[in-house]
């Protein structure tokens, strides 16, 4: 025929989201705490930051090559990750072992493993982890902010470590909640990650169920276990981590019943982590770990089709 | 918008599709009959029917030219009156081959001395006068009415609802049936309701047809039964209001289980262009054999409603209302949701046709499929509850079982998952290539 007509299934509209602009969303809703993460830590803060983003987006490139698969950089993912990588970081770390965070997130857990939506875990907190194994004392080197309080110590330790070893914390809640702490870079400022948080629910990027009950945990378990709920969600990296990671697409339950396990799990093993184990946090390994669960919850909350009802086992 | 909904607790499935509703206040225009109609002998779900005319034959308007004496199927009429030049066979964009009835119109429109006003004096009157007239589901699916109205348990019913949700974007042929004729839509469903001692009449419509629904109300208002109830209802504008199940779990709370049919639950749903044609029926006799379309899309140059003959070809409706503005790069029969696209501008005007979208090249963009980075949203979009990516996975390996358990076969195909899917994923095709693999499975 001389002008064929285009042929396909319907439906023959789209809404015109792509996963990049889903992505860009993320950038957006990352940008005012990777701002004031220079502020408080000047630009070593940027270095890490530039640093990671580099050798994240430089391993997908290169991934994509040597498994002879279409190149993916364009989807910004990788620079998501890169950002999210630093954010957990502290900003006195040697750029070579950020180098080295970034490798491990996207070719060992993100590429190998098929690259995004079949990663199993969040490629960012594997990472970290892996760099806190490896790295200890660096991983464990926090900066005093430049900005704020009359402390002039240039390094000190974070809240919860010094809670952890039966310590007073001498940051009162402002100080927590404008990031005046040391910290991994891009976890302090409370306000900054609640801007990004409200932007992406504003933009119906994330649902707010995940953070929302993950931090609702943390509170209620913080406060029956005997410590400070307000000290327990202000500090650590809950506020990064309830946001930005657990609410990761490929790592966290799709349907919302399944949601809301795994928000919960998550709180539950970061109370159990704190209160009860040798490390101070346990943002990144509970996360990690409701990640593997995240098949097992889908399966057992699965919703029922339309007008199905639930069987009894025995039918 | 609900709390629930908005803190993403609770979905209620469906998707914001643009209105696109141009053609709202463009008065219906008749076509008159064109040179040649191509009459296809499967137009509505169900048994084909058989050419009773022979080439060479005169035929005038309202004569049956097709019949089957299948239970589940419906007679079909010529539109025009003039000569039988050829008995040939037609693909049709269901992939499916059809023979046709192609006549030459004389241009006379002599009406066959059958047509002539049915006596209807009880429920059984009723069902073989809606057989003769031809008529089919005409929002799209073109099941036949005869059948619908004769359900298992015909005194389980109690509801009447009359589908005026029009949820495709573009569409309005249904508004316009609503604003042109209000008085046919409430006069055929209370014939309805009578003969088959309905208890109540819901008239669905979406809210954004706010002069539809004062015009209904109007006249609804007038009708005075002691013994039902007769109601406009306002929906919202979200698709797929429209569809079967959906609409009957808005109107009434009623929930159909898969595999069972609206009857089961105690509804009748009927098109409000179906329910208004009934009553026209009734009046004059003149069955099934024009059809108002709503022509629109990029490429058209005057968006119109336009009622034609039954078998005039696709290409002469566009002509008639003033031809294409740029090349048509796709033409679908149907809205864009769930409308077929065809692979060529010859084929006929279809008894269930409500729409010719023909979309410019712009408008025609064919992204290629990324991976899915399980965001969810064809999981909150699904009216039916189902899990897409599970069912793609499932699909994948081949497993038949799991895709049934999954409830495949659930998916009405509304497109919901595929609008809303930004990783562009042909997810309503993998449904329906999945729908197809239990199928094999089973047989």
């Amino acid at each position: 025929m001389e002008n064929p007509l285009v042929i396909t299934s319907s439906p023959h509209l789209h809404c015109g989201m792509s996963t990049k602009g889903i992505m860009l969303d993320v950038l957006i809703a990352l940008s005012p705490a990777a701002v004031v993460s220079v502020l408080l830590f000047g630009w070593r803060a940027a270095a890490v930051i530039i640093v990671s983003v580099a050798s994240c987006v430089t391993c997908e490139y290169l991934s994509r090559i040597v498994l002879k698969k279409p190149q993916s950089v364009a989807d910004l993912s990788a620079v998501v990750t890169g950002v999210l990588l630093a954010f957990n970081l502290p900003s006195s770390i040697p750029l070579w072992q950020v180098a080295i965070g970034g490798v491990v997130a996207i070719v060992v857990v993100k590429q190998m493993f098929g690259g995004l939506g079949f990663n199993f875990v969040n490629p960012a907190l594997v990472g970290r982890i892996v760099l806190m194994s490896s790295f200890p004392k660096e991983m464990d080197n926090w900066v005093m902010p430049l900005l704020g309080s009359g402390v002039d110590a240039k390094t000190g330790a974070s809240p919860l470590y010094t809670l952890s070893q039966g310590g007073e914390i001498q940051y009162n809640l402002k100080d927590l909640f404008f990031g005046i702490r040391p910290g991994s870079l891009g976890e302090t400022c409370v306000l900054a990650l609640l801007l990004g948080g409200t932007y992406l629910v504003i933009r119906h990027v994330i649902s707010p169920t995940i953070p929302l009950i993950y931090i609702g945990t943390v509170f209620i378990l913080t406060w029956l276990v005997g410590g400070d709920p307000l000290v327990g969600i202000l500090s650590g990296g809950l506020m990064l981590g309830a946001i930005f990671m657990a609410t990761d697409y490929t790592t966290s339950p799709i349907n919302t019943a399944g949601k809301v396990v795994f928000a919960v799990g998550c709180g539950l093993l970061t109370v159990l982590i704190r209160e009860y184990s040798s490390l101070p946090e346990g943002v990144s390994f509970s996360i990690v770990i409701m990640n593997i669960l995240v098949p097992l919850i889908e399966r057992a909350t699965r919703p029922l089709p339309f007008g199905e009802k639930r069987r009894l086992k025995h039918e | 918008m609900s709390l629930k909904e908005w803190l993403g607790m609770q979905t209620r499935g469906g998707v914001h599709a643009p209105h696109l509703k141009h053609t709202a206040e463009c008065e219906t225009i008749v076509m008159p009959p064109p040179e040649r109609v191509i009459i296809a002998m499967s137009q509505h779900i169900g048994a084909p029917c058989i050419p009773t005319v022979k080439v060479g034959d005169t035929v005038l308007v309202g004569q049956v030219v097709g019949d089957s004496d299948k239970p589940v199927s419906a007679p079909i009429h010529s539109g025009v009156s003039g000569k039988v030049t050829a008995i040939s066979e037609l693909l049709l964009p269901s992939g499916k081959k059809t023979a046709t009835v192609v006549i030459e119109s004389d241009g006379e429109q002599r009406i066959h001395q059958s047509v002539k006003p049915p006596v209807v004096e009880s429920y059984d009157d009723l069902v073989k006068a809606v057989r003769q007239s031809g008529l089919v589901g005409l929002g799209g699916a073109g099941f036949p009415t005869h059948i619908k109205l004769q359900p298992k348990d015909l005194d389980g019913v109690d509801t009447v609802i009359i589908n005026t949700a029009e949820c495709e974007p573009y569409i309005t042929s249904d508004y316009r049936e609503c604003i042109e004729y209000p008085q046919d839509i409430i006069s055929g469903a209370e014939t309805v309701m009578k003969f088959l001692n309905a208890a109540r009449v819901i008239i669905a419509v979406e809210r954004n047809k706010p002069a539809a629904i004062s015009e209904l109300s109007k006249i609804a208002a007038e009708v005075t039964r002691p013994d039902g109830e007769f109601l406009v209802k306002s929906l919202p504008s979200r698709y797929p209001q429209g569809a079967e199940k959906v609409l009957i779990k808005a109107c009434t709370g009623r929930i159909v289980p898969p595999g069972k049919l609206p009857a089961d639950v105690g509804c009748l749903v009927m098109n409000v262009n179906s329910i208004a044609f009934l009553a026209r029926y009734l009046k004059t006799g003149m069955p099934l054999v024009d059809k108002r379309l709503t022509v629109d899309g990029s490429a058209i140059a005057h968006p119109k409603n336009v009622r034609a003959i039954i078998g005039t070809p696709i290409r002469d409706v566009i002509e008639f209302i003033g031809g294409t503005k740029s090349k048509i790069s796709k033409l679908l029969m149907g809205g864009p949701m769930m409308g077929l696209a065809l692979m060529d501008d010859e084929l006929p005007v279809l008894k269930q046709n409500n729409a010719i979208i023909a979309m410019a090249e712009d408008d025609v963009k064919t992204i290629e499929p990324s991976a899915c980075i399980r965001c969810g949203r064809c999981v909150r979009a699904c009216p039916m509850n189902l899990v897409p990516p599970s069912i793609e996975a499932a699909f994948i390996t081949d497993d038949a079982a799991l895709l049934e358990k999954l409830g495949v076969m659930t998916c009405m195909e509304c497109g919901c998952c595929s609008f809303a899917c930004p990783a562009s994923r042909r997810i309503v095709q993998t449904m329906r290539l999945s729908k197809g693999a239990v199928h094999k499975a089973k047989a």
